[in-house]
């Protein structure tokens, strides 16, 4: 996927670059892939008379390396909540004049204030959409190896090799996100999810290789199409990719379930934002399409869309109902207050990081 | 102007025109169609593959860093005080000896990649013999066959490999139908999948200087061969194999070189615990975002495989000049 992606992006800039007539008002958007409803993008194109060039991308490392490249060209950005604060420290982002965004006072103050702890005061940020990390499962393939009566609200699922021994068969699909899924297994382990100790680090990256034999494979994106049509049955990935699986599922009728859950231990809540790079070439359209994302009904058409939760007061009441009562997109307050956010490592901590993580996925 | 600026201007003129003849002189004498002729790979070498290394060897060299670029100068120069400072992190190389991890890494590329090329050689030759010893009207078509799996994008067809090779795919359904296996069998996502991806994908590259070297054979020779006693075995290894050896050296190094370094075949078809260097090095640029990390397996990759590599080539070479 990634080099795919990147030529497809590359060859895209180069398209878009050539076609931008002088005069023609664009707006270079680089967001995560299937993270809106294109109807929206045509309605904003409409409305403004600004051409949208869209790209996306599938992880945040992904959008870091070409932020810090320089000279991306875009306009509008939405790096997760760690990162943004990490790139921070690099000074790529342009501080976010509020004045200019009539529809700002919509942002959910309670979710503003969690997301402040990655950057002081949300001056570089609008949030665009928050998730949390969990299960995704073939409810039959697993009932099937495991009984009726295993809870499947668990992460020993995919941390007690003796369980996940069971699915090897199956498949399981776990994110190659180091970062995500260390904190998720540290806070299994009742350690610090965001600790940089050394020692907790070792223990996750045990509790991960002792699992690792039962793993299928590492994949921050393959996992929506594979538990769609039961390549894998259990996936360890974020919320909506997991719902539009069963959505898919749902659609291709081959009589395939796909549920989501959120792990009774706890887990990672993340917060993508919306953020402007300093050096973008459009910053008044970027504005522009800030202030359209943050109307109510766009802002709810989104959520509807993609099934993630957006961080929009006013969109409320233009959510679908099945969207707004689905615990795995809008959890309970009770499952709310076991959900921690991930702040930005050190750099030092990110090398040990993802040395382990090497590790863990090479088995050695 | 003054008229001493002037005259100094003008003795500075007559000085460049003196220069200029002699430039000139020279240059009557050199001999321009040749040199053009042979600076363009030379031009082409530089700018397109000697540039780009400098650069990645000069980031090796320097230290990650959280900013744009992701590492920091190498020269600090200082105008006022009128220093230069070099500073030069050997930090990385020294971590790529420390961690064994990278060195294993160089192993099993080149692991994959050997044995890849003796597939791919084992493969190749009979094809390459067959279209060299097939009738001249067919020699077109034949080859026009191997080149035309090129007109599809080499990652779509790697692509086509990962619906052949899946539990649910077009291999298993076949054997499964025909009895062969009861389970599907699990083959992407595995070392199996790559070597297959690699020998089909590099099959042209070997076939066609084997097909060039086998081409020019002369069949008189094995004719000759025959009378003074040799069996057919025989003579294929004495006679043929030696001859064909100029076109097994170079098509062997057309797949050895691209498949230590591959990167695409092992990300789409092999397991997460198939190490290659070329994935290491996305790695590194794209997970760790250390650039610089990045840089020095890249350089350390190319001094360790291909220098020896071009040595051998350049050896091999200067052997049939003579």
């Amino acid at each position: 996927m990634n080099p795919l992606k990147l030529g497809m992006a590359t060859a895209l800039a180069f398209a878009l670059g050539s076609t931008a007539q002088a005069g023609e008002q664009v707006l270079n958007m680089y967001n995560w892939s299937d993270y809106i409803d294109p109807a929206d993008v045509t309605k904003f194109e409409k409305e403004t008379g600004i051409k949208v060039n869209y790209d996306v991308y599938d992880s945040n490392e992904m959008l870091e390396a070409k932020l810090m490249a320089g000279n991306s060209g875009y306009d509008i950005v939405v790096p997760t909540g760690a990162f943004l604060e990490r790139q921070l420290q690099a000074g790529i982002y342009a501080p976010i004049d509020k004045s200019k965004l009539s529809n700002y006072k919509n942002v959910d103050a309670e979710l503003a204030k969690k997301i402040a702890r990655s950057d002081k005061d949300n001056v570089h940020n609008v949030p665009y959409a928050w998730g949390t990390v969990g299960l995704g499962y073939n409810l039959d393939m697993l009932q099937k190896r495991l009984g009726k009566d295993m809870p499947l609200n668990t992460l020993d699922l995919i941390f007690k090799p003796e369980i996940s021994a069971k699915l090897k068969d199956c498949g399981i699909a776990v994110l190659d996100a180091p970062a995500d899924v260390m904190s998720v297994a540290m806070n299994y382990l009742g350690l610090d999810p965001n600790s940089e100790n050394k020692a907790d680090l070792k223990k996750a990256t045990e509790l991960l290789k002792a699992n690792r034999g039962n793993y299928k494979y590492f994949h921050s994106s393959q996992y929506i199409g594979d538990l769609a049509n039961g390549d894998v049955c259990l996936a360890l990935g974020y919320n909506g990719d997991i719902l539009q699986s069963q959505d898919r599922a749902s659609e291709a009728g081959q009589g395939i379930v796909v549920e989501y859950s959120i792990p009774k231990e706890g887990t990672q809540v993340w917060f993508d934002l919306m953020a402007i790079p300093a050096d973008a070439p459009n910053k008044e359209n970027a504005y522009k399409f800030i202030d359209f994302v943050l109307r109510g009904e766009v802002a709810a058409g989104i959520s509807n869309y993609v099934y993630y939760a957006v961080a929009n007061t006013a969109a409320k009441p233009f959510i679908e109902k099945e969207v707004l009562d689905n615990p795995g997109i809008y959890p309970t307050d009770e499952v709310k207050a076991k959900l921690f956010p991930q702040l930005a490592h050190s750099s030092k901590f990110d090398r040990l990081l993802s040395r382990a993580w090497t590790g863990i996925k090479t088995g050695r | 102007m003054s008229s001493l600026s002037g005259n100094v201007w003008l003795s500075g003129f007559s000085n460049w025109t003196a220069r200029i003849g002699m430039f000139l002189k020279f240059a009557k004498n050199f001999n321009w169609g040749r040199f053009s002729v042979i600076s363009v790979p030379y031009l082409w070498l530089a700018i397109f593959f000697f540039i780009p290394f400098l650069v990645v060897f000069k980031i090796s060299l320097s230290e990650s860093a959280i900013a744009v670029p992701p590492y920091s100068d190498l020269l600090d120069f200082n105008l006022e005080e009128a220093y230069l400072n070099i500073k030069l992190n050997l930090g990385n190389y020294i971590y790529l000896w420390e961690d064994s991890f990278y060195l294993d890494a160089y192993l099993s590329s080149i692991k994959i990649a050997f044995f890849s090329t003796i597939f791919t050689l084992i493969v190749a030759f009979p094809i390459a013999y067959l279209i060299a010893r097939s009738d001249q009207k067919y020699r077109g078509i034949l080859l026009a066959l191997v080149i035309l799996p090129f007109w599809t994008s080499f990652l779509l067809r790697v692509y086509a490999w990962v619906g052949l090779l899946k539990k649910q795919g077009l291999v298993n359904e076949v054997l499964m139908s025909l009895g062969i296996i009861n389970e599907p069998l699990t083959m992407l996502q595995t070392d199996f999948a790559v070597y297959i991806g690699i020998v089909y994908t590099y099959l042209p590259f070997m076939i066609l200087p084997l097909y060039s070297a086998l081409e020019k054979m002369d069949i008189s020779l094995l004719e000759a061969a025959e009378d003074l006693g040799a069996r057919p075995i025989q003579s294929f290894f004495m006679v043929t194999i030696p001859l064909a050896m100029p076109g097994i050296i170079a098509g062997c190094m057309l797949v050895f070189i691209p498949a230590v370094g591959e990167y695409v075949i092992p990300a789409l078809l092999g397991g997460s615990d198939t190490l290659m260097i070329g994935r290491v090095l996305w790695d590194e640029f794209s997970l760790n975002r250390d650039w610089p990390m990045a840089s020095a397996v890249a350089t350390v990759m190319l001094v360790f495989l291909v220098l020896p590599i071009m040595l051998v080539r350049n050896k091999s070479g200067k052997d049939e000049a003579l």
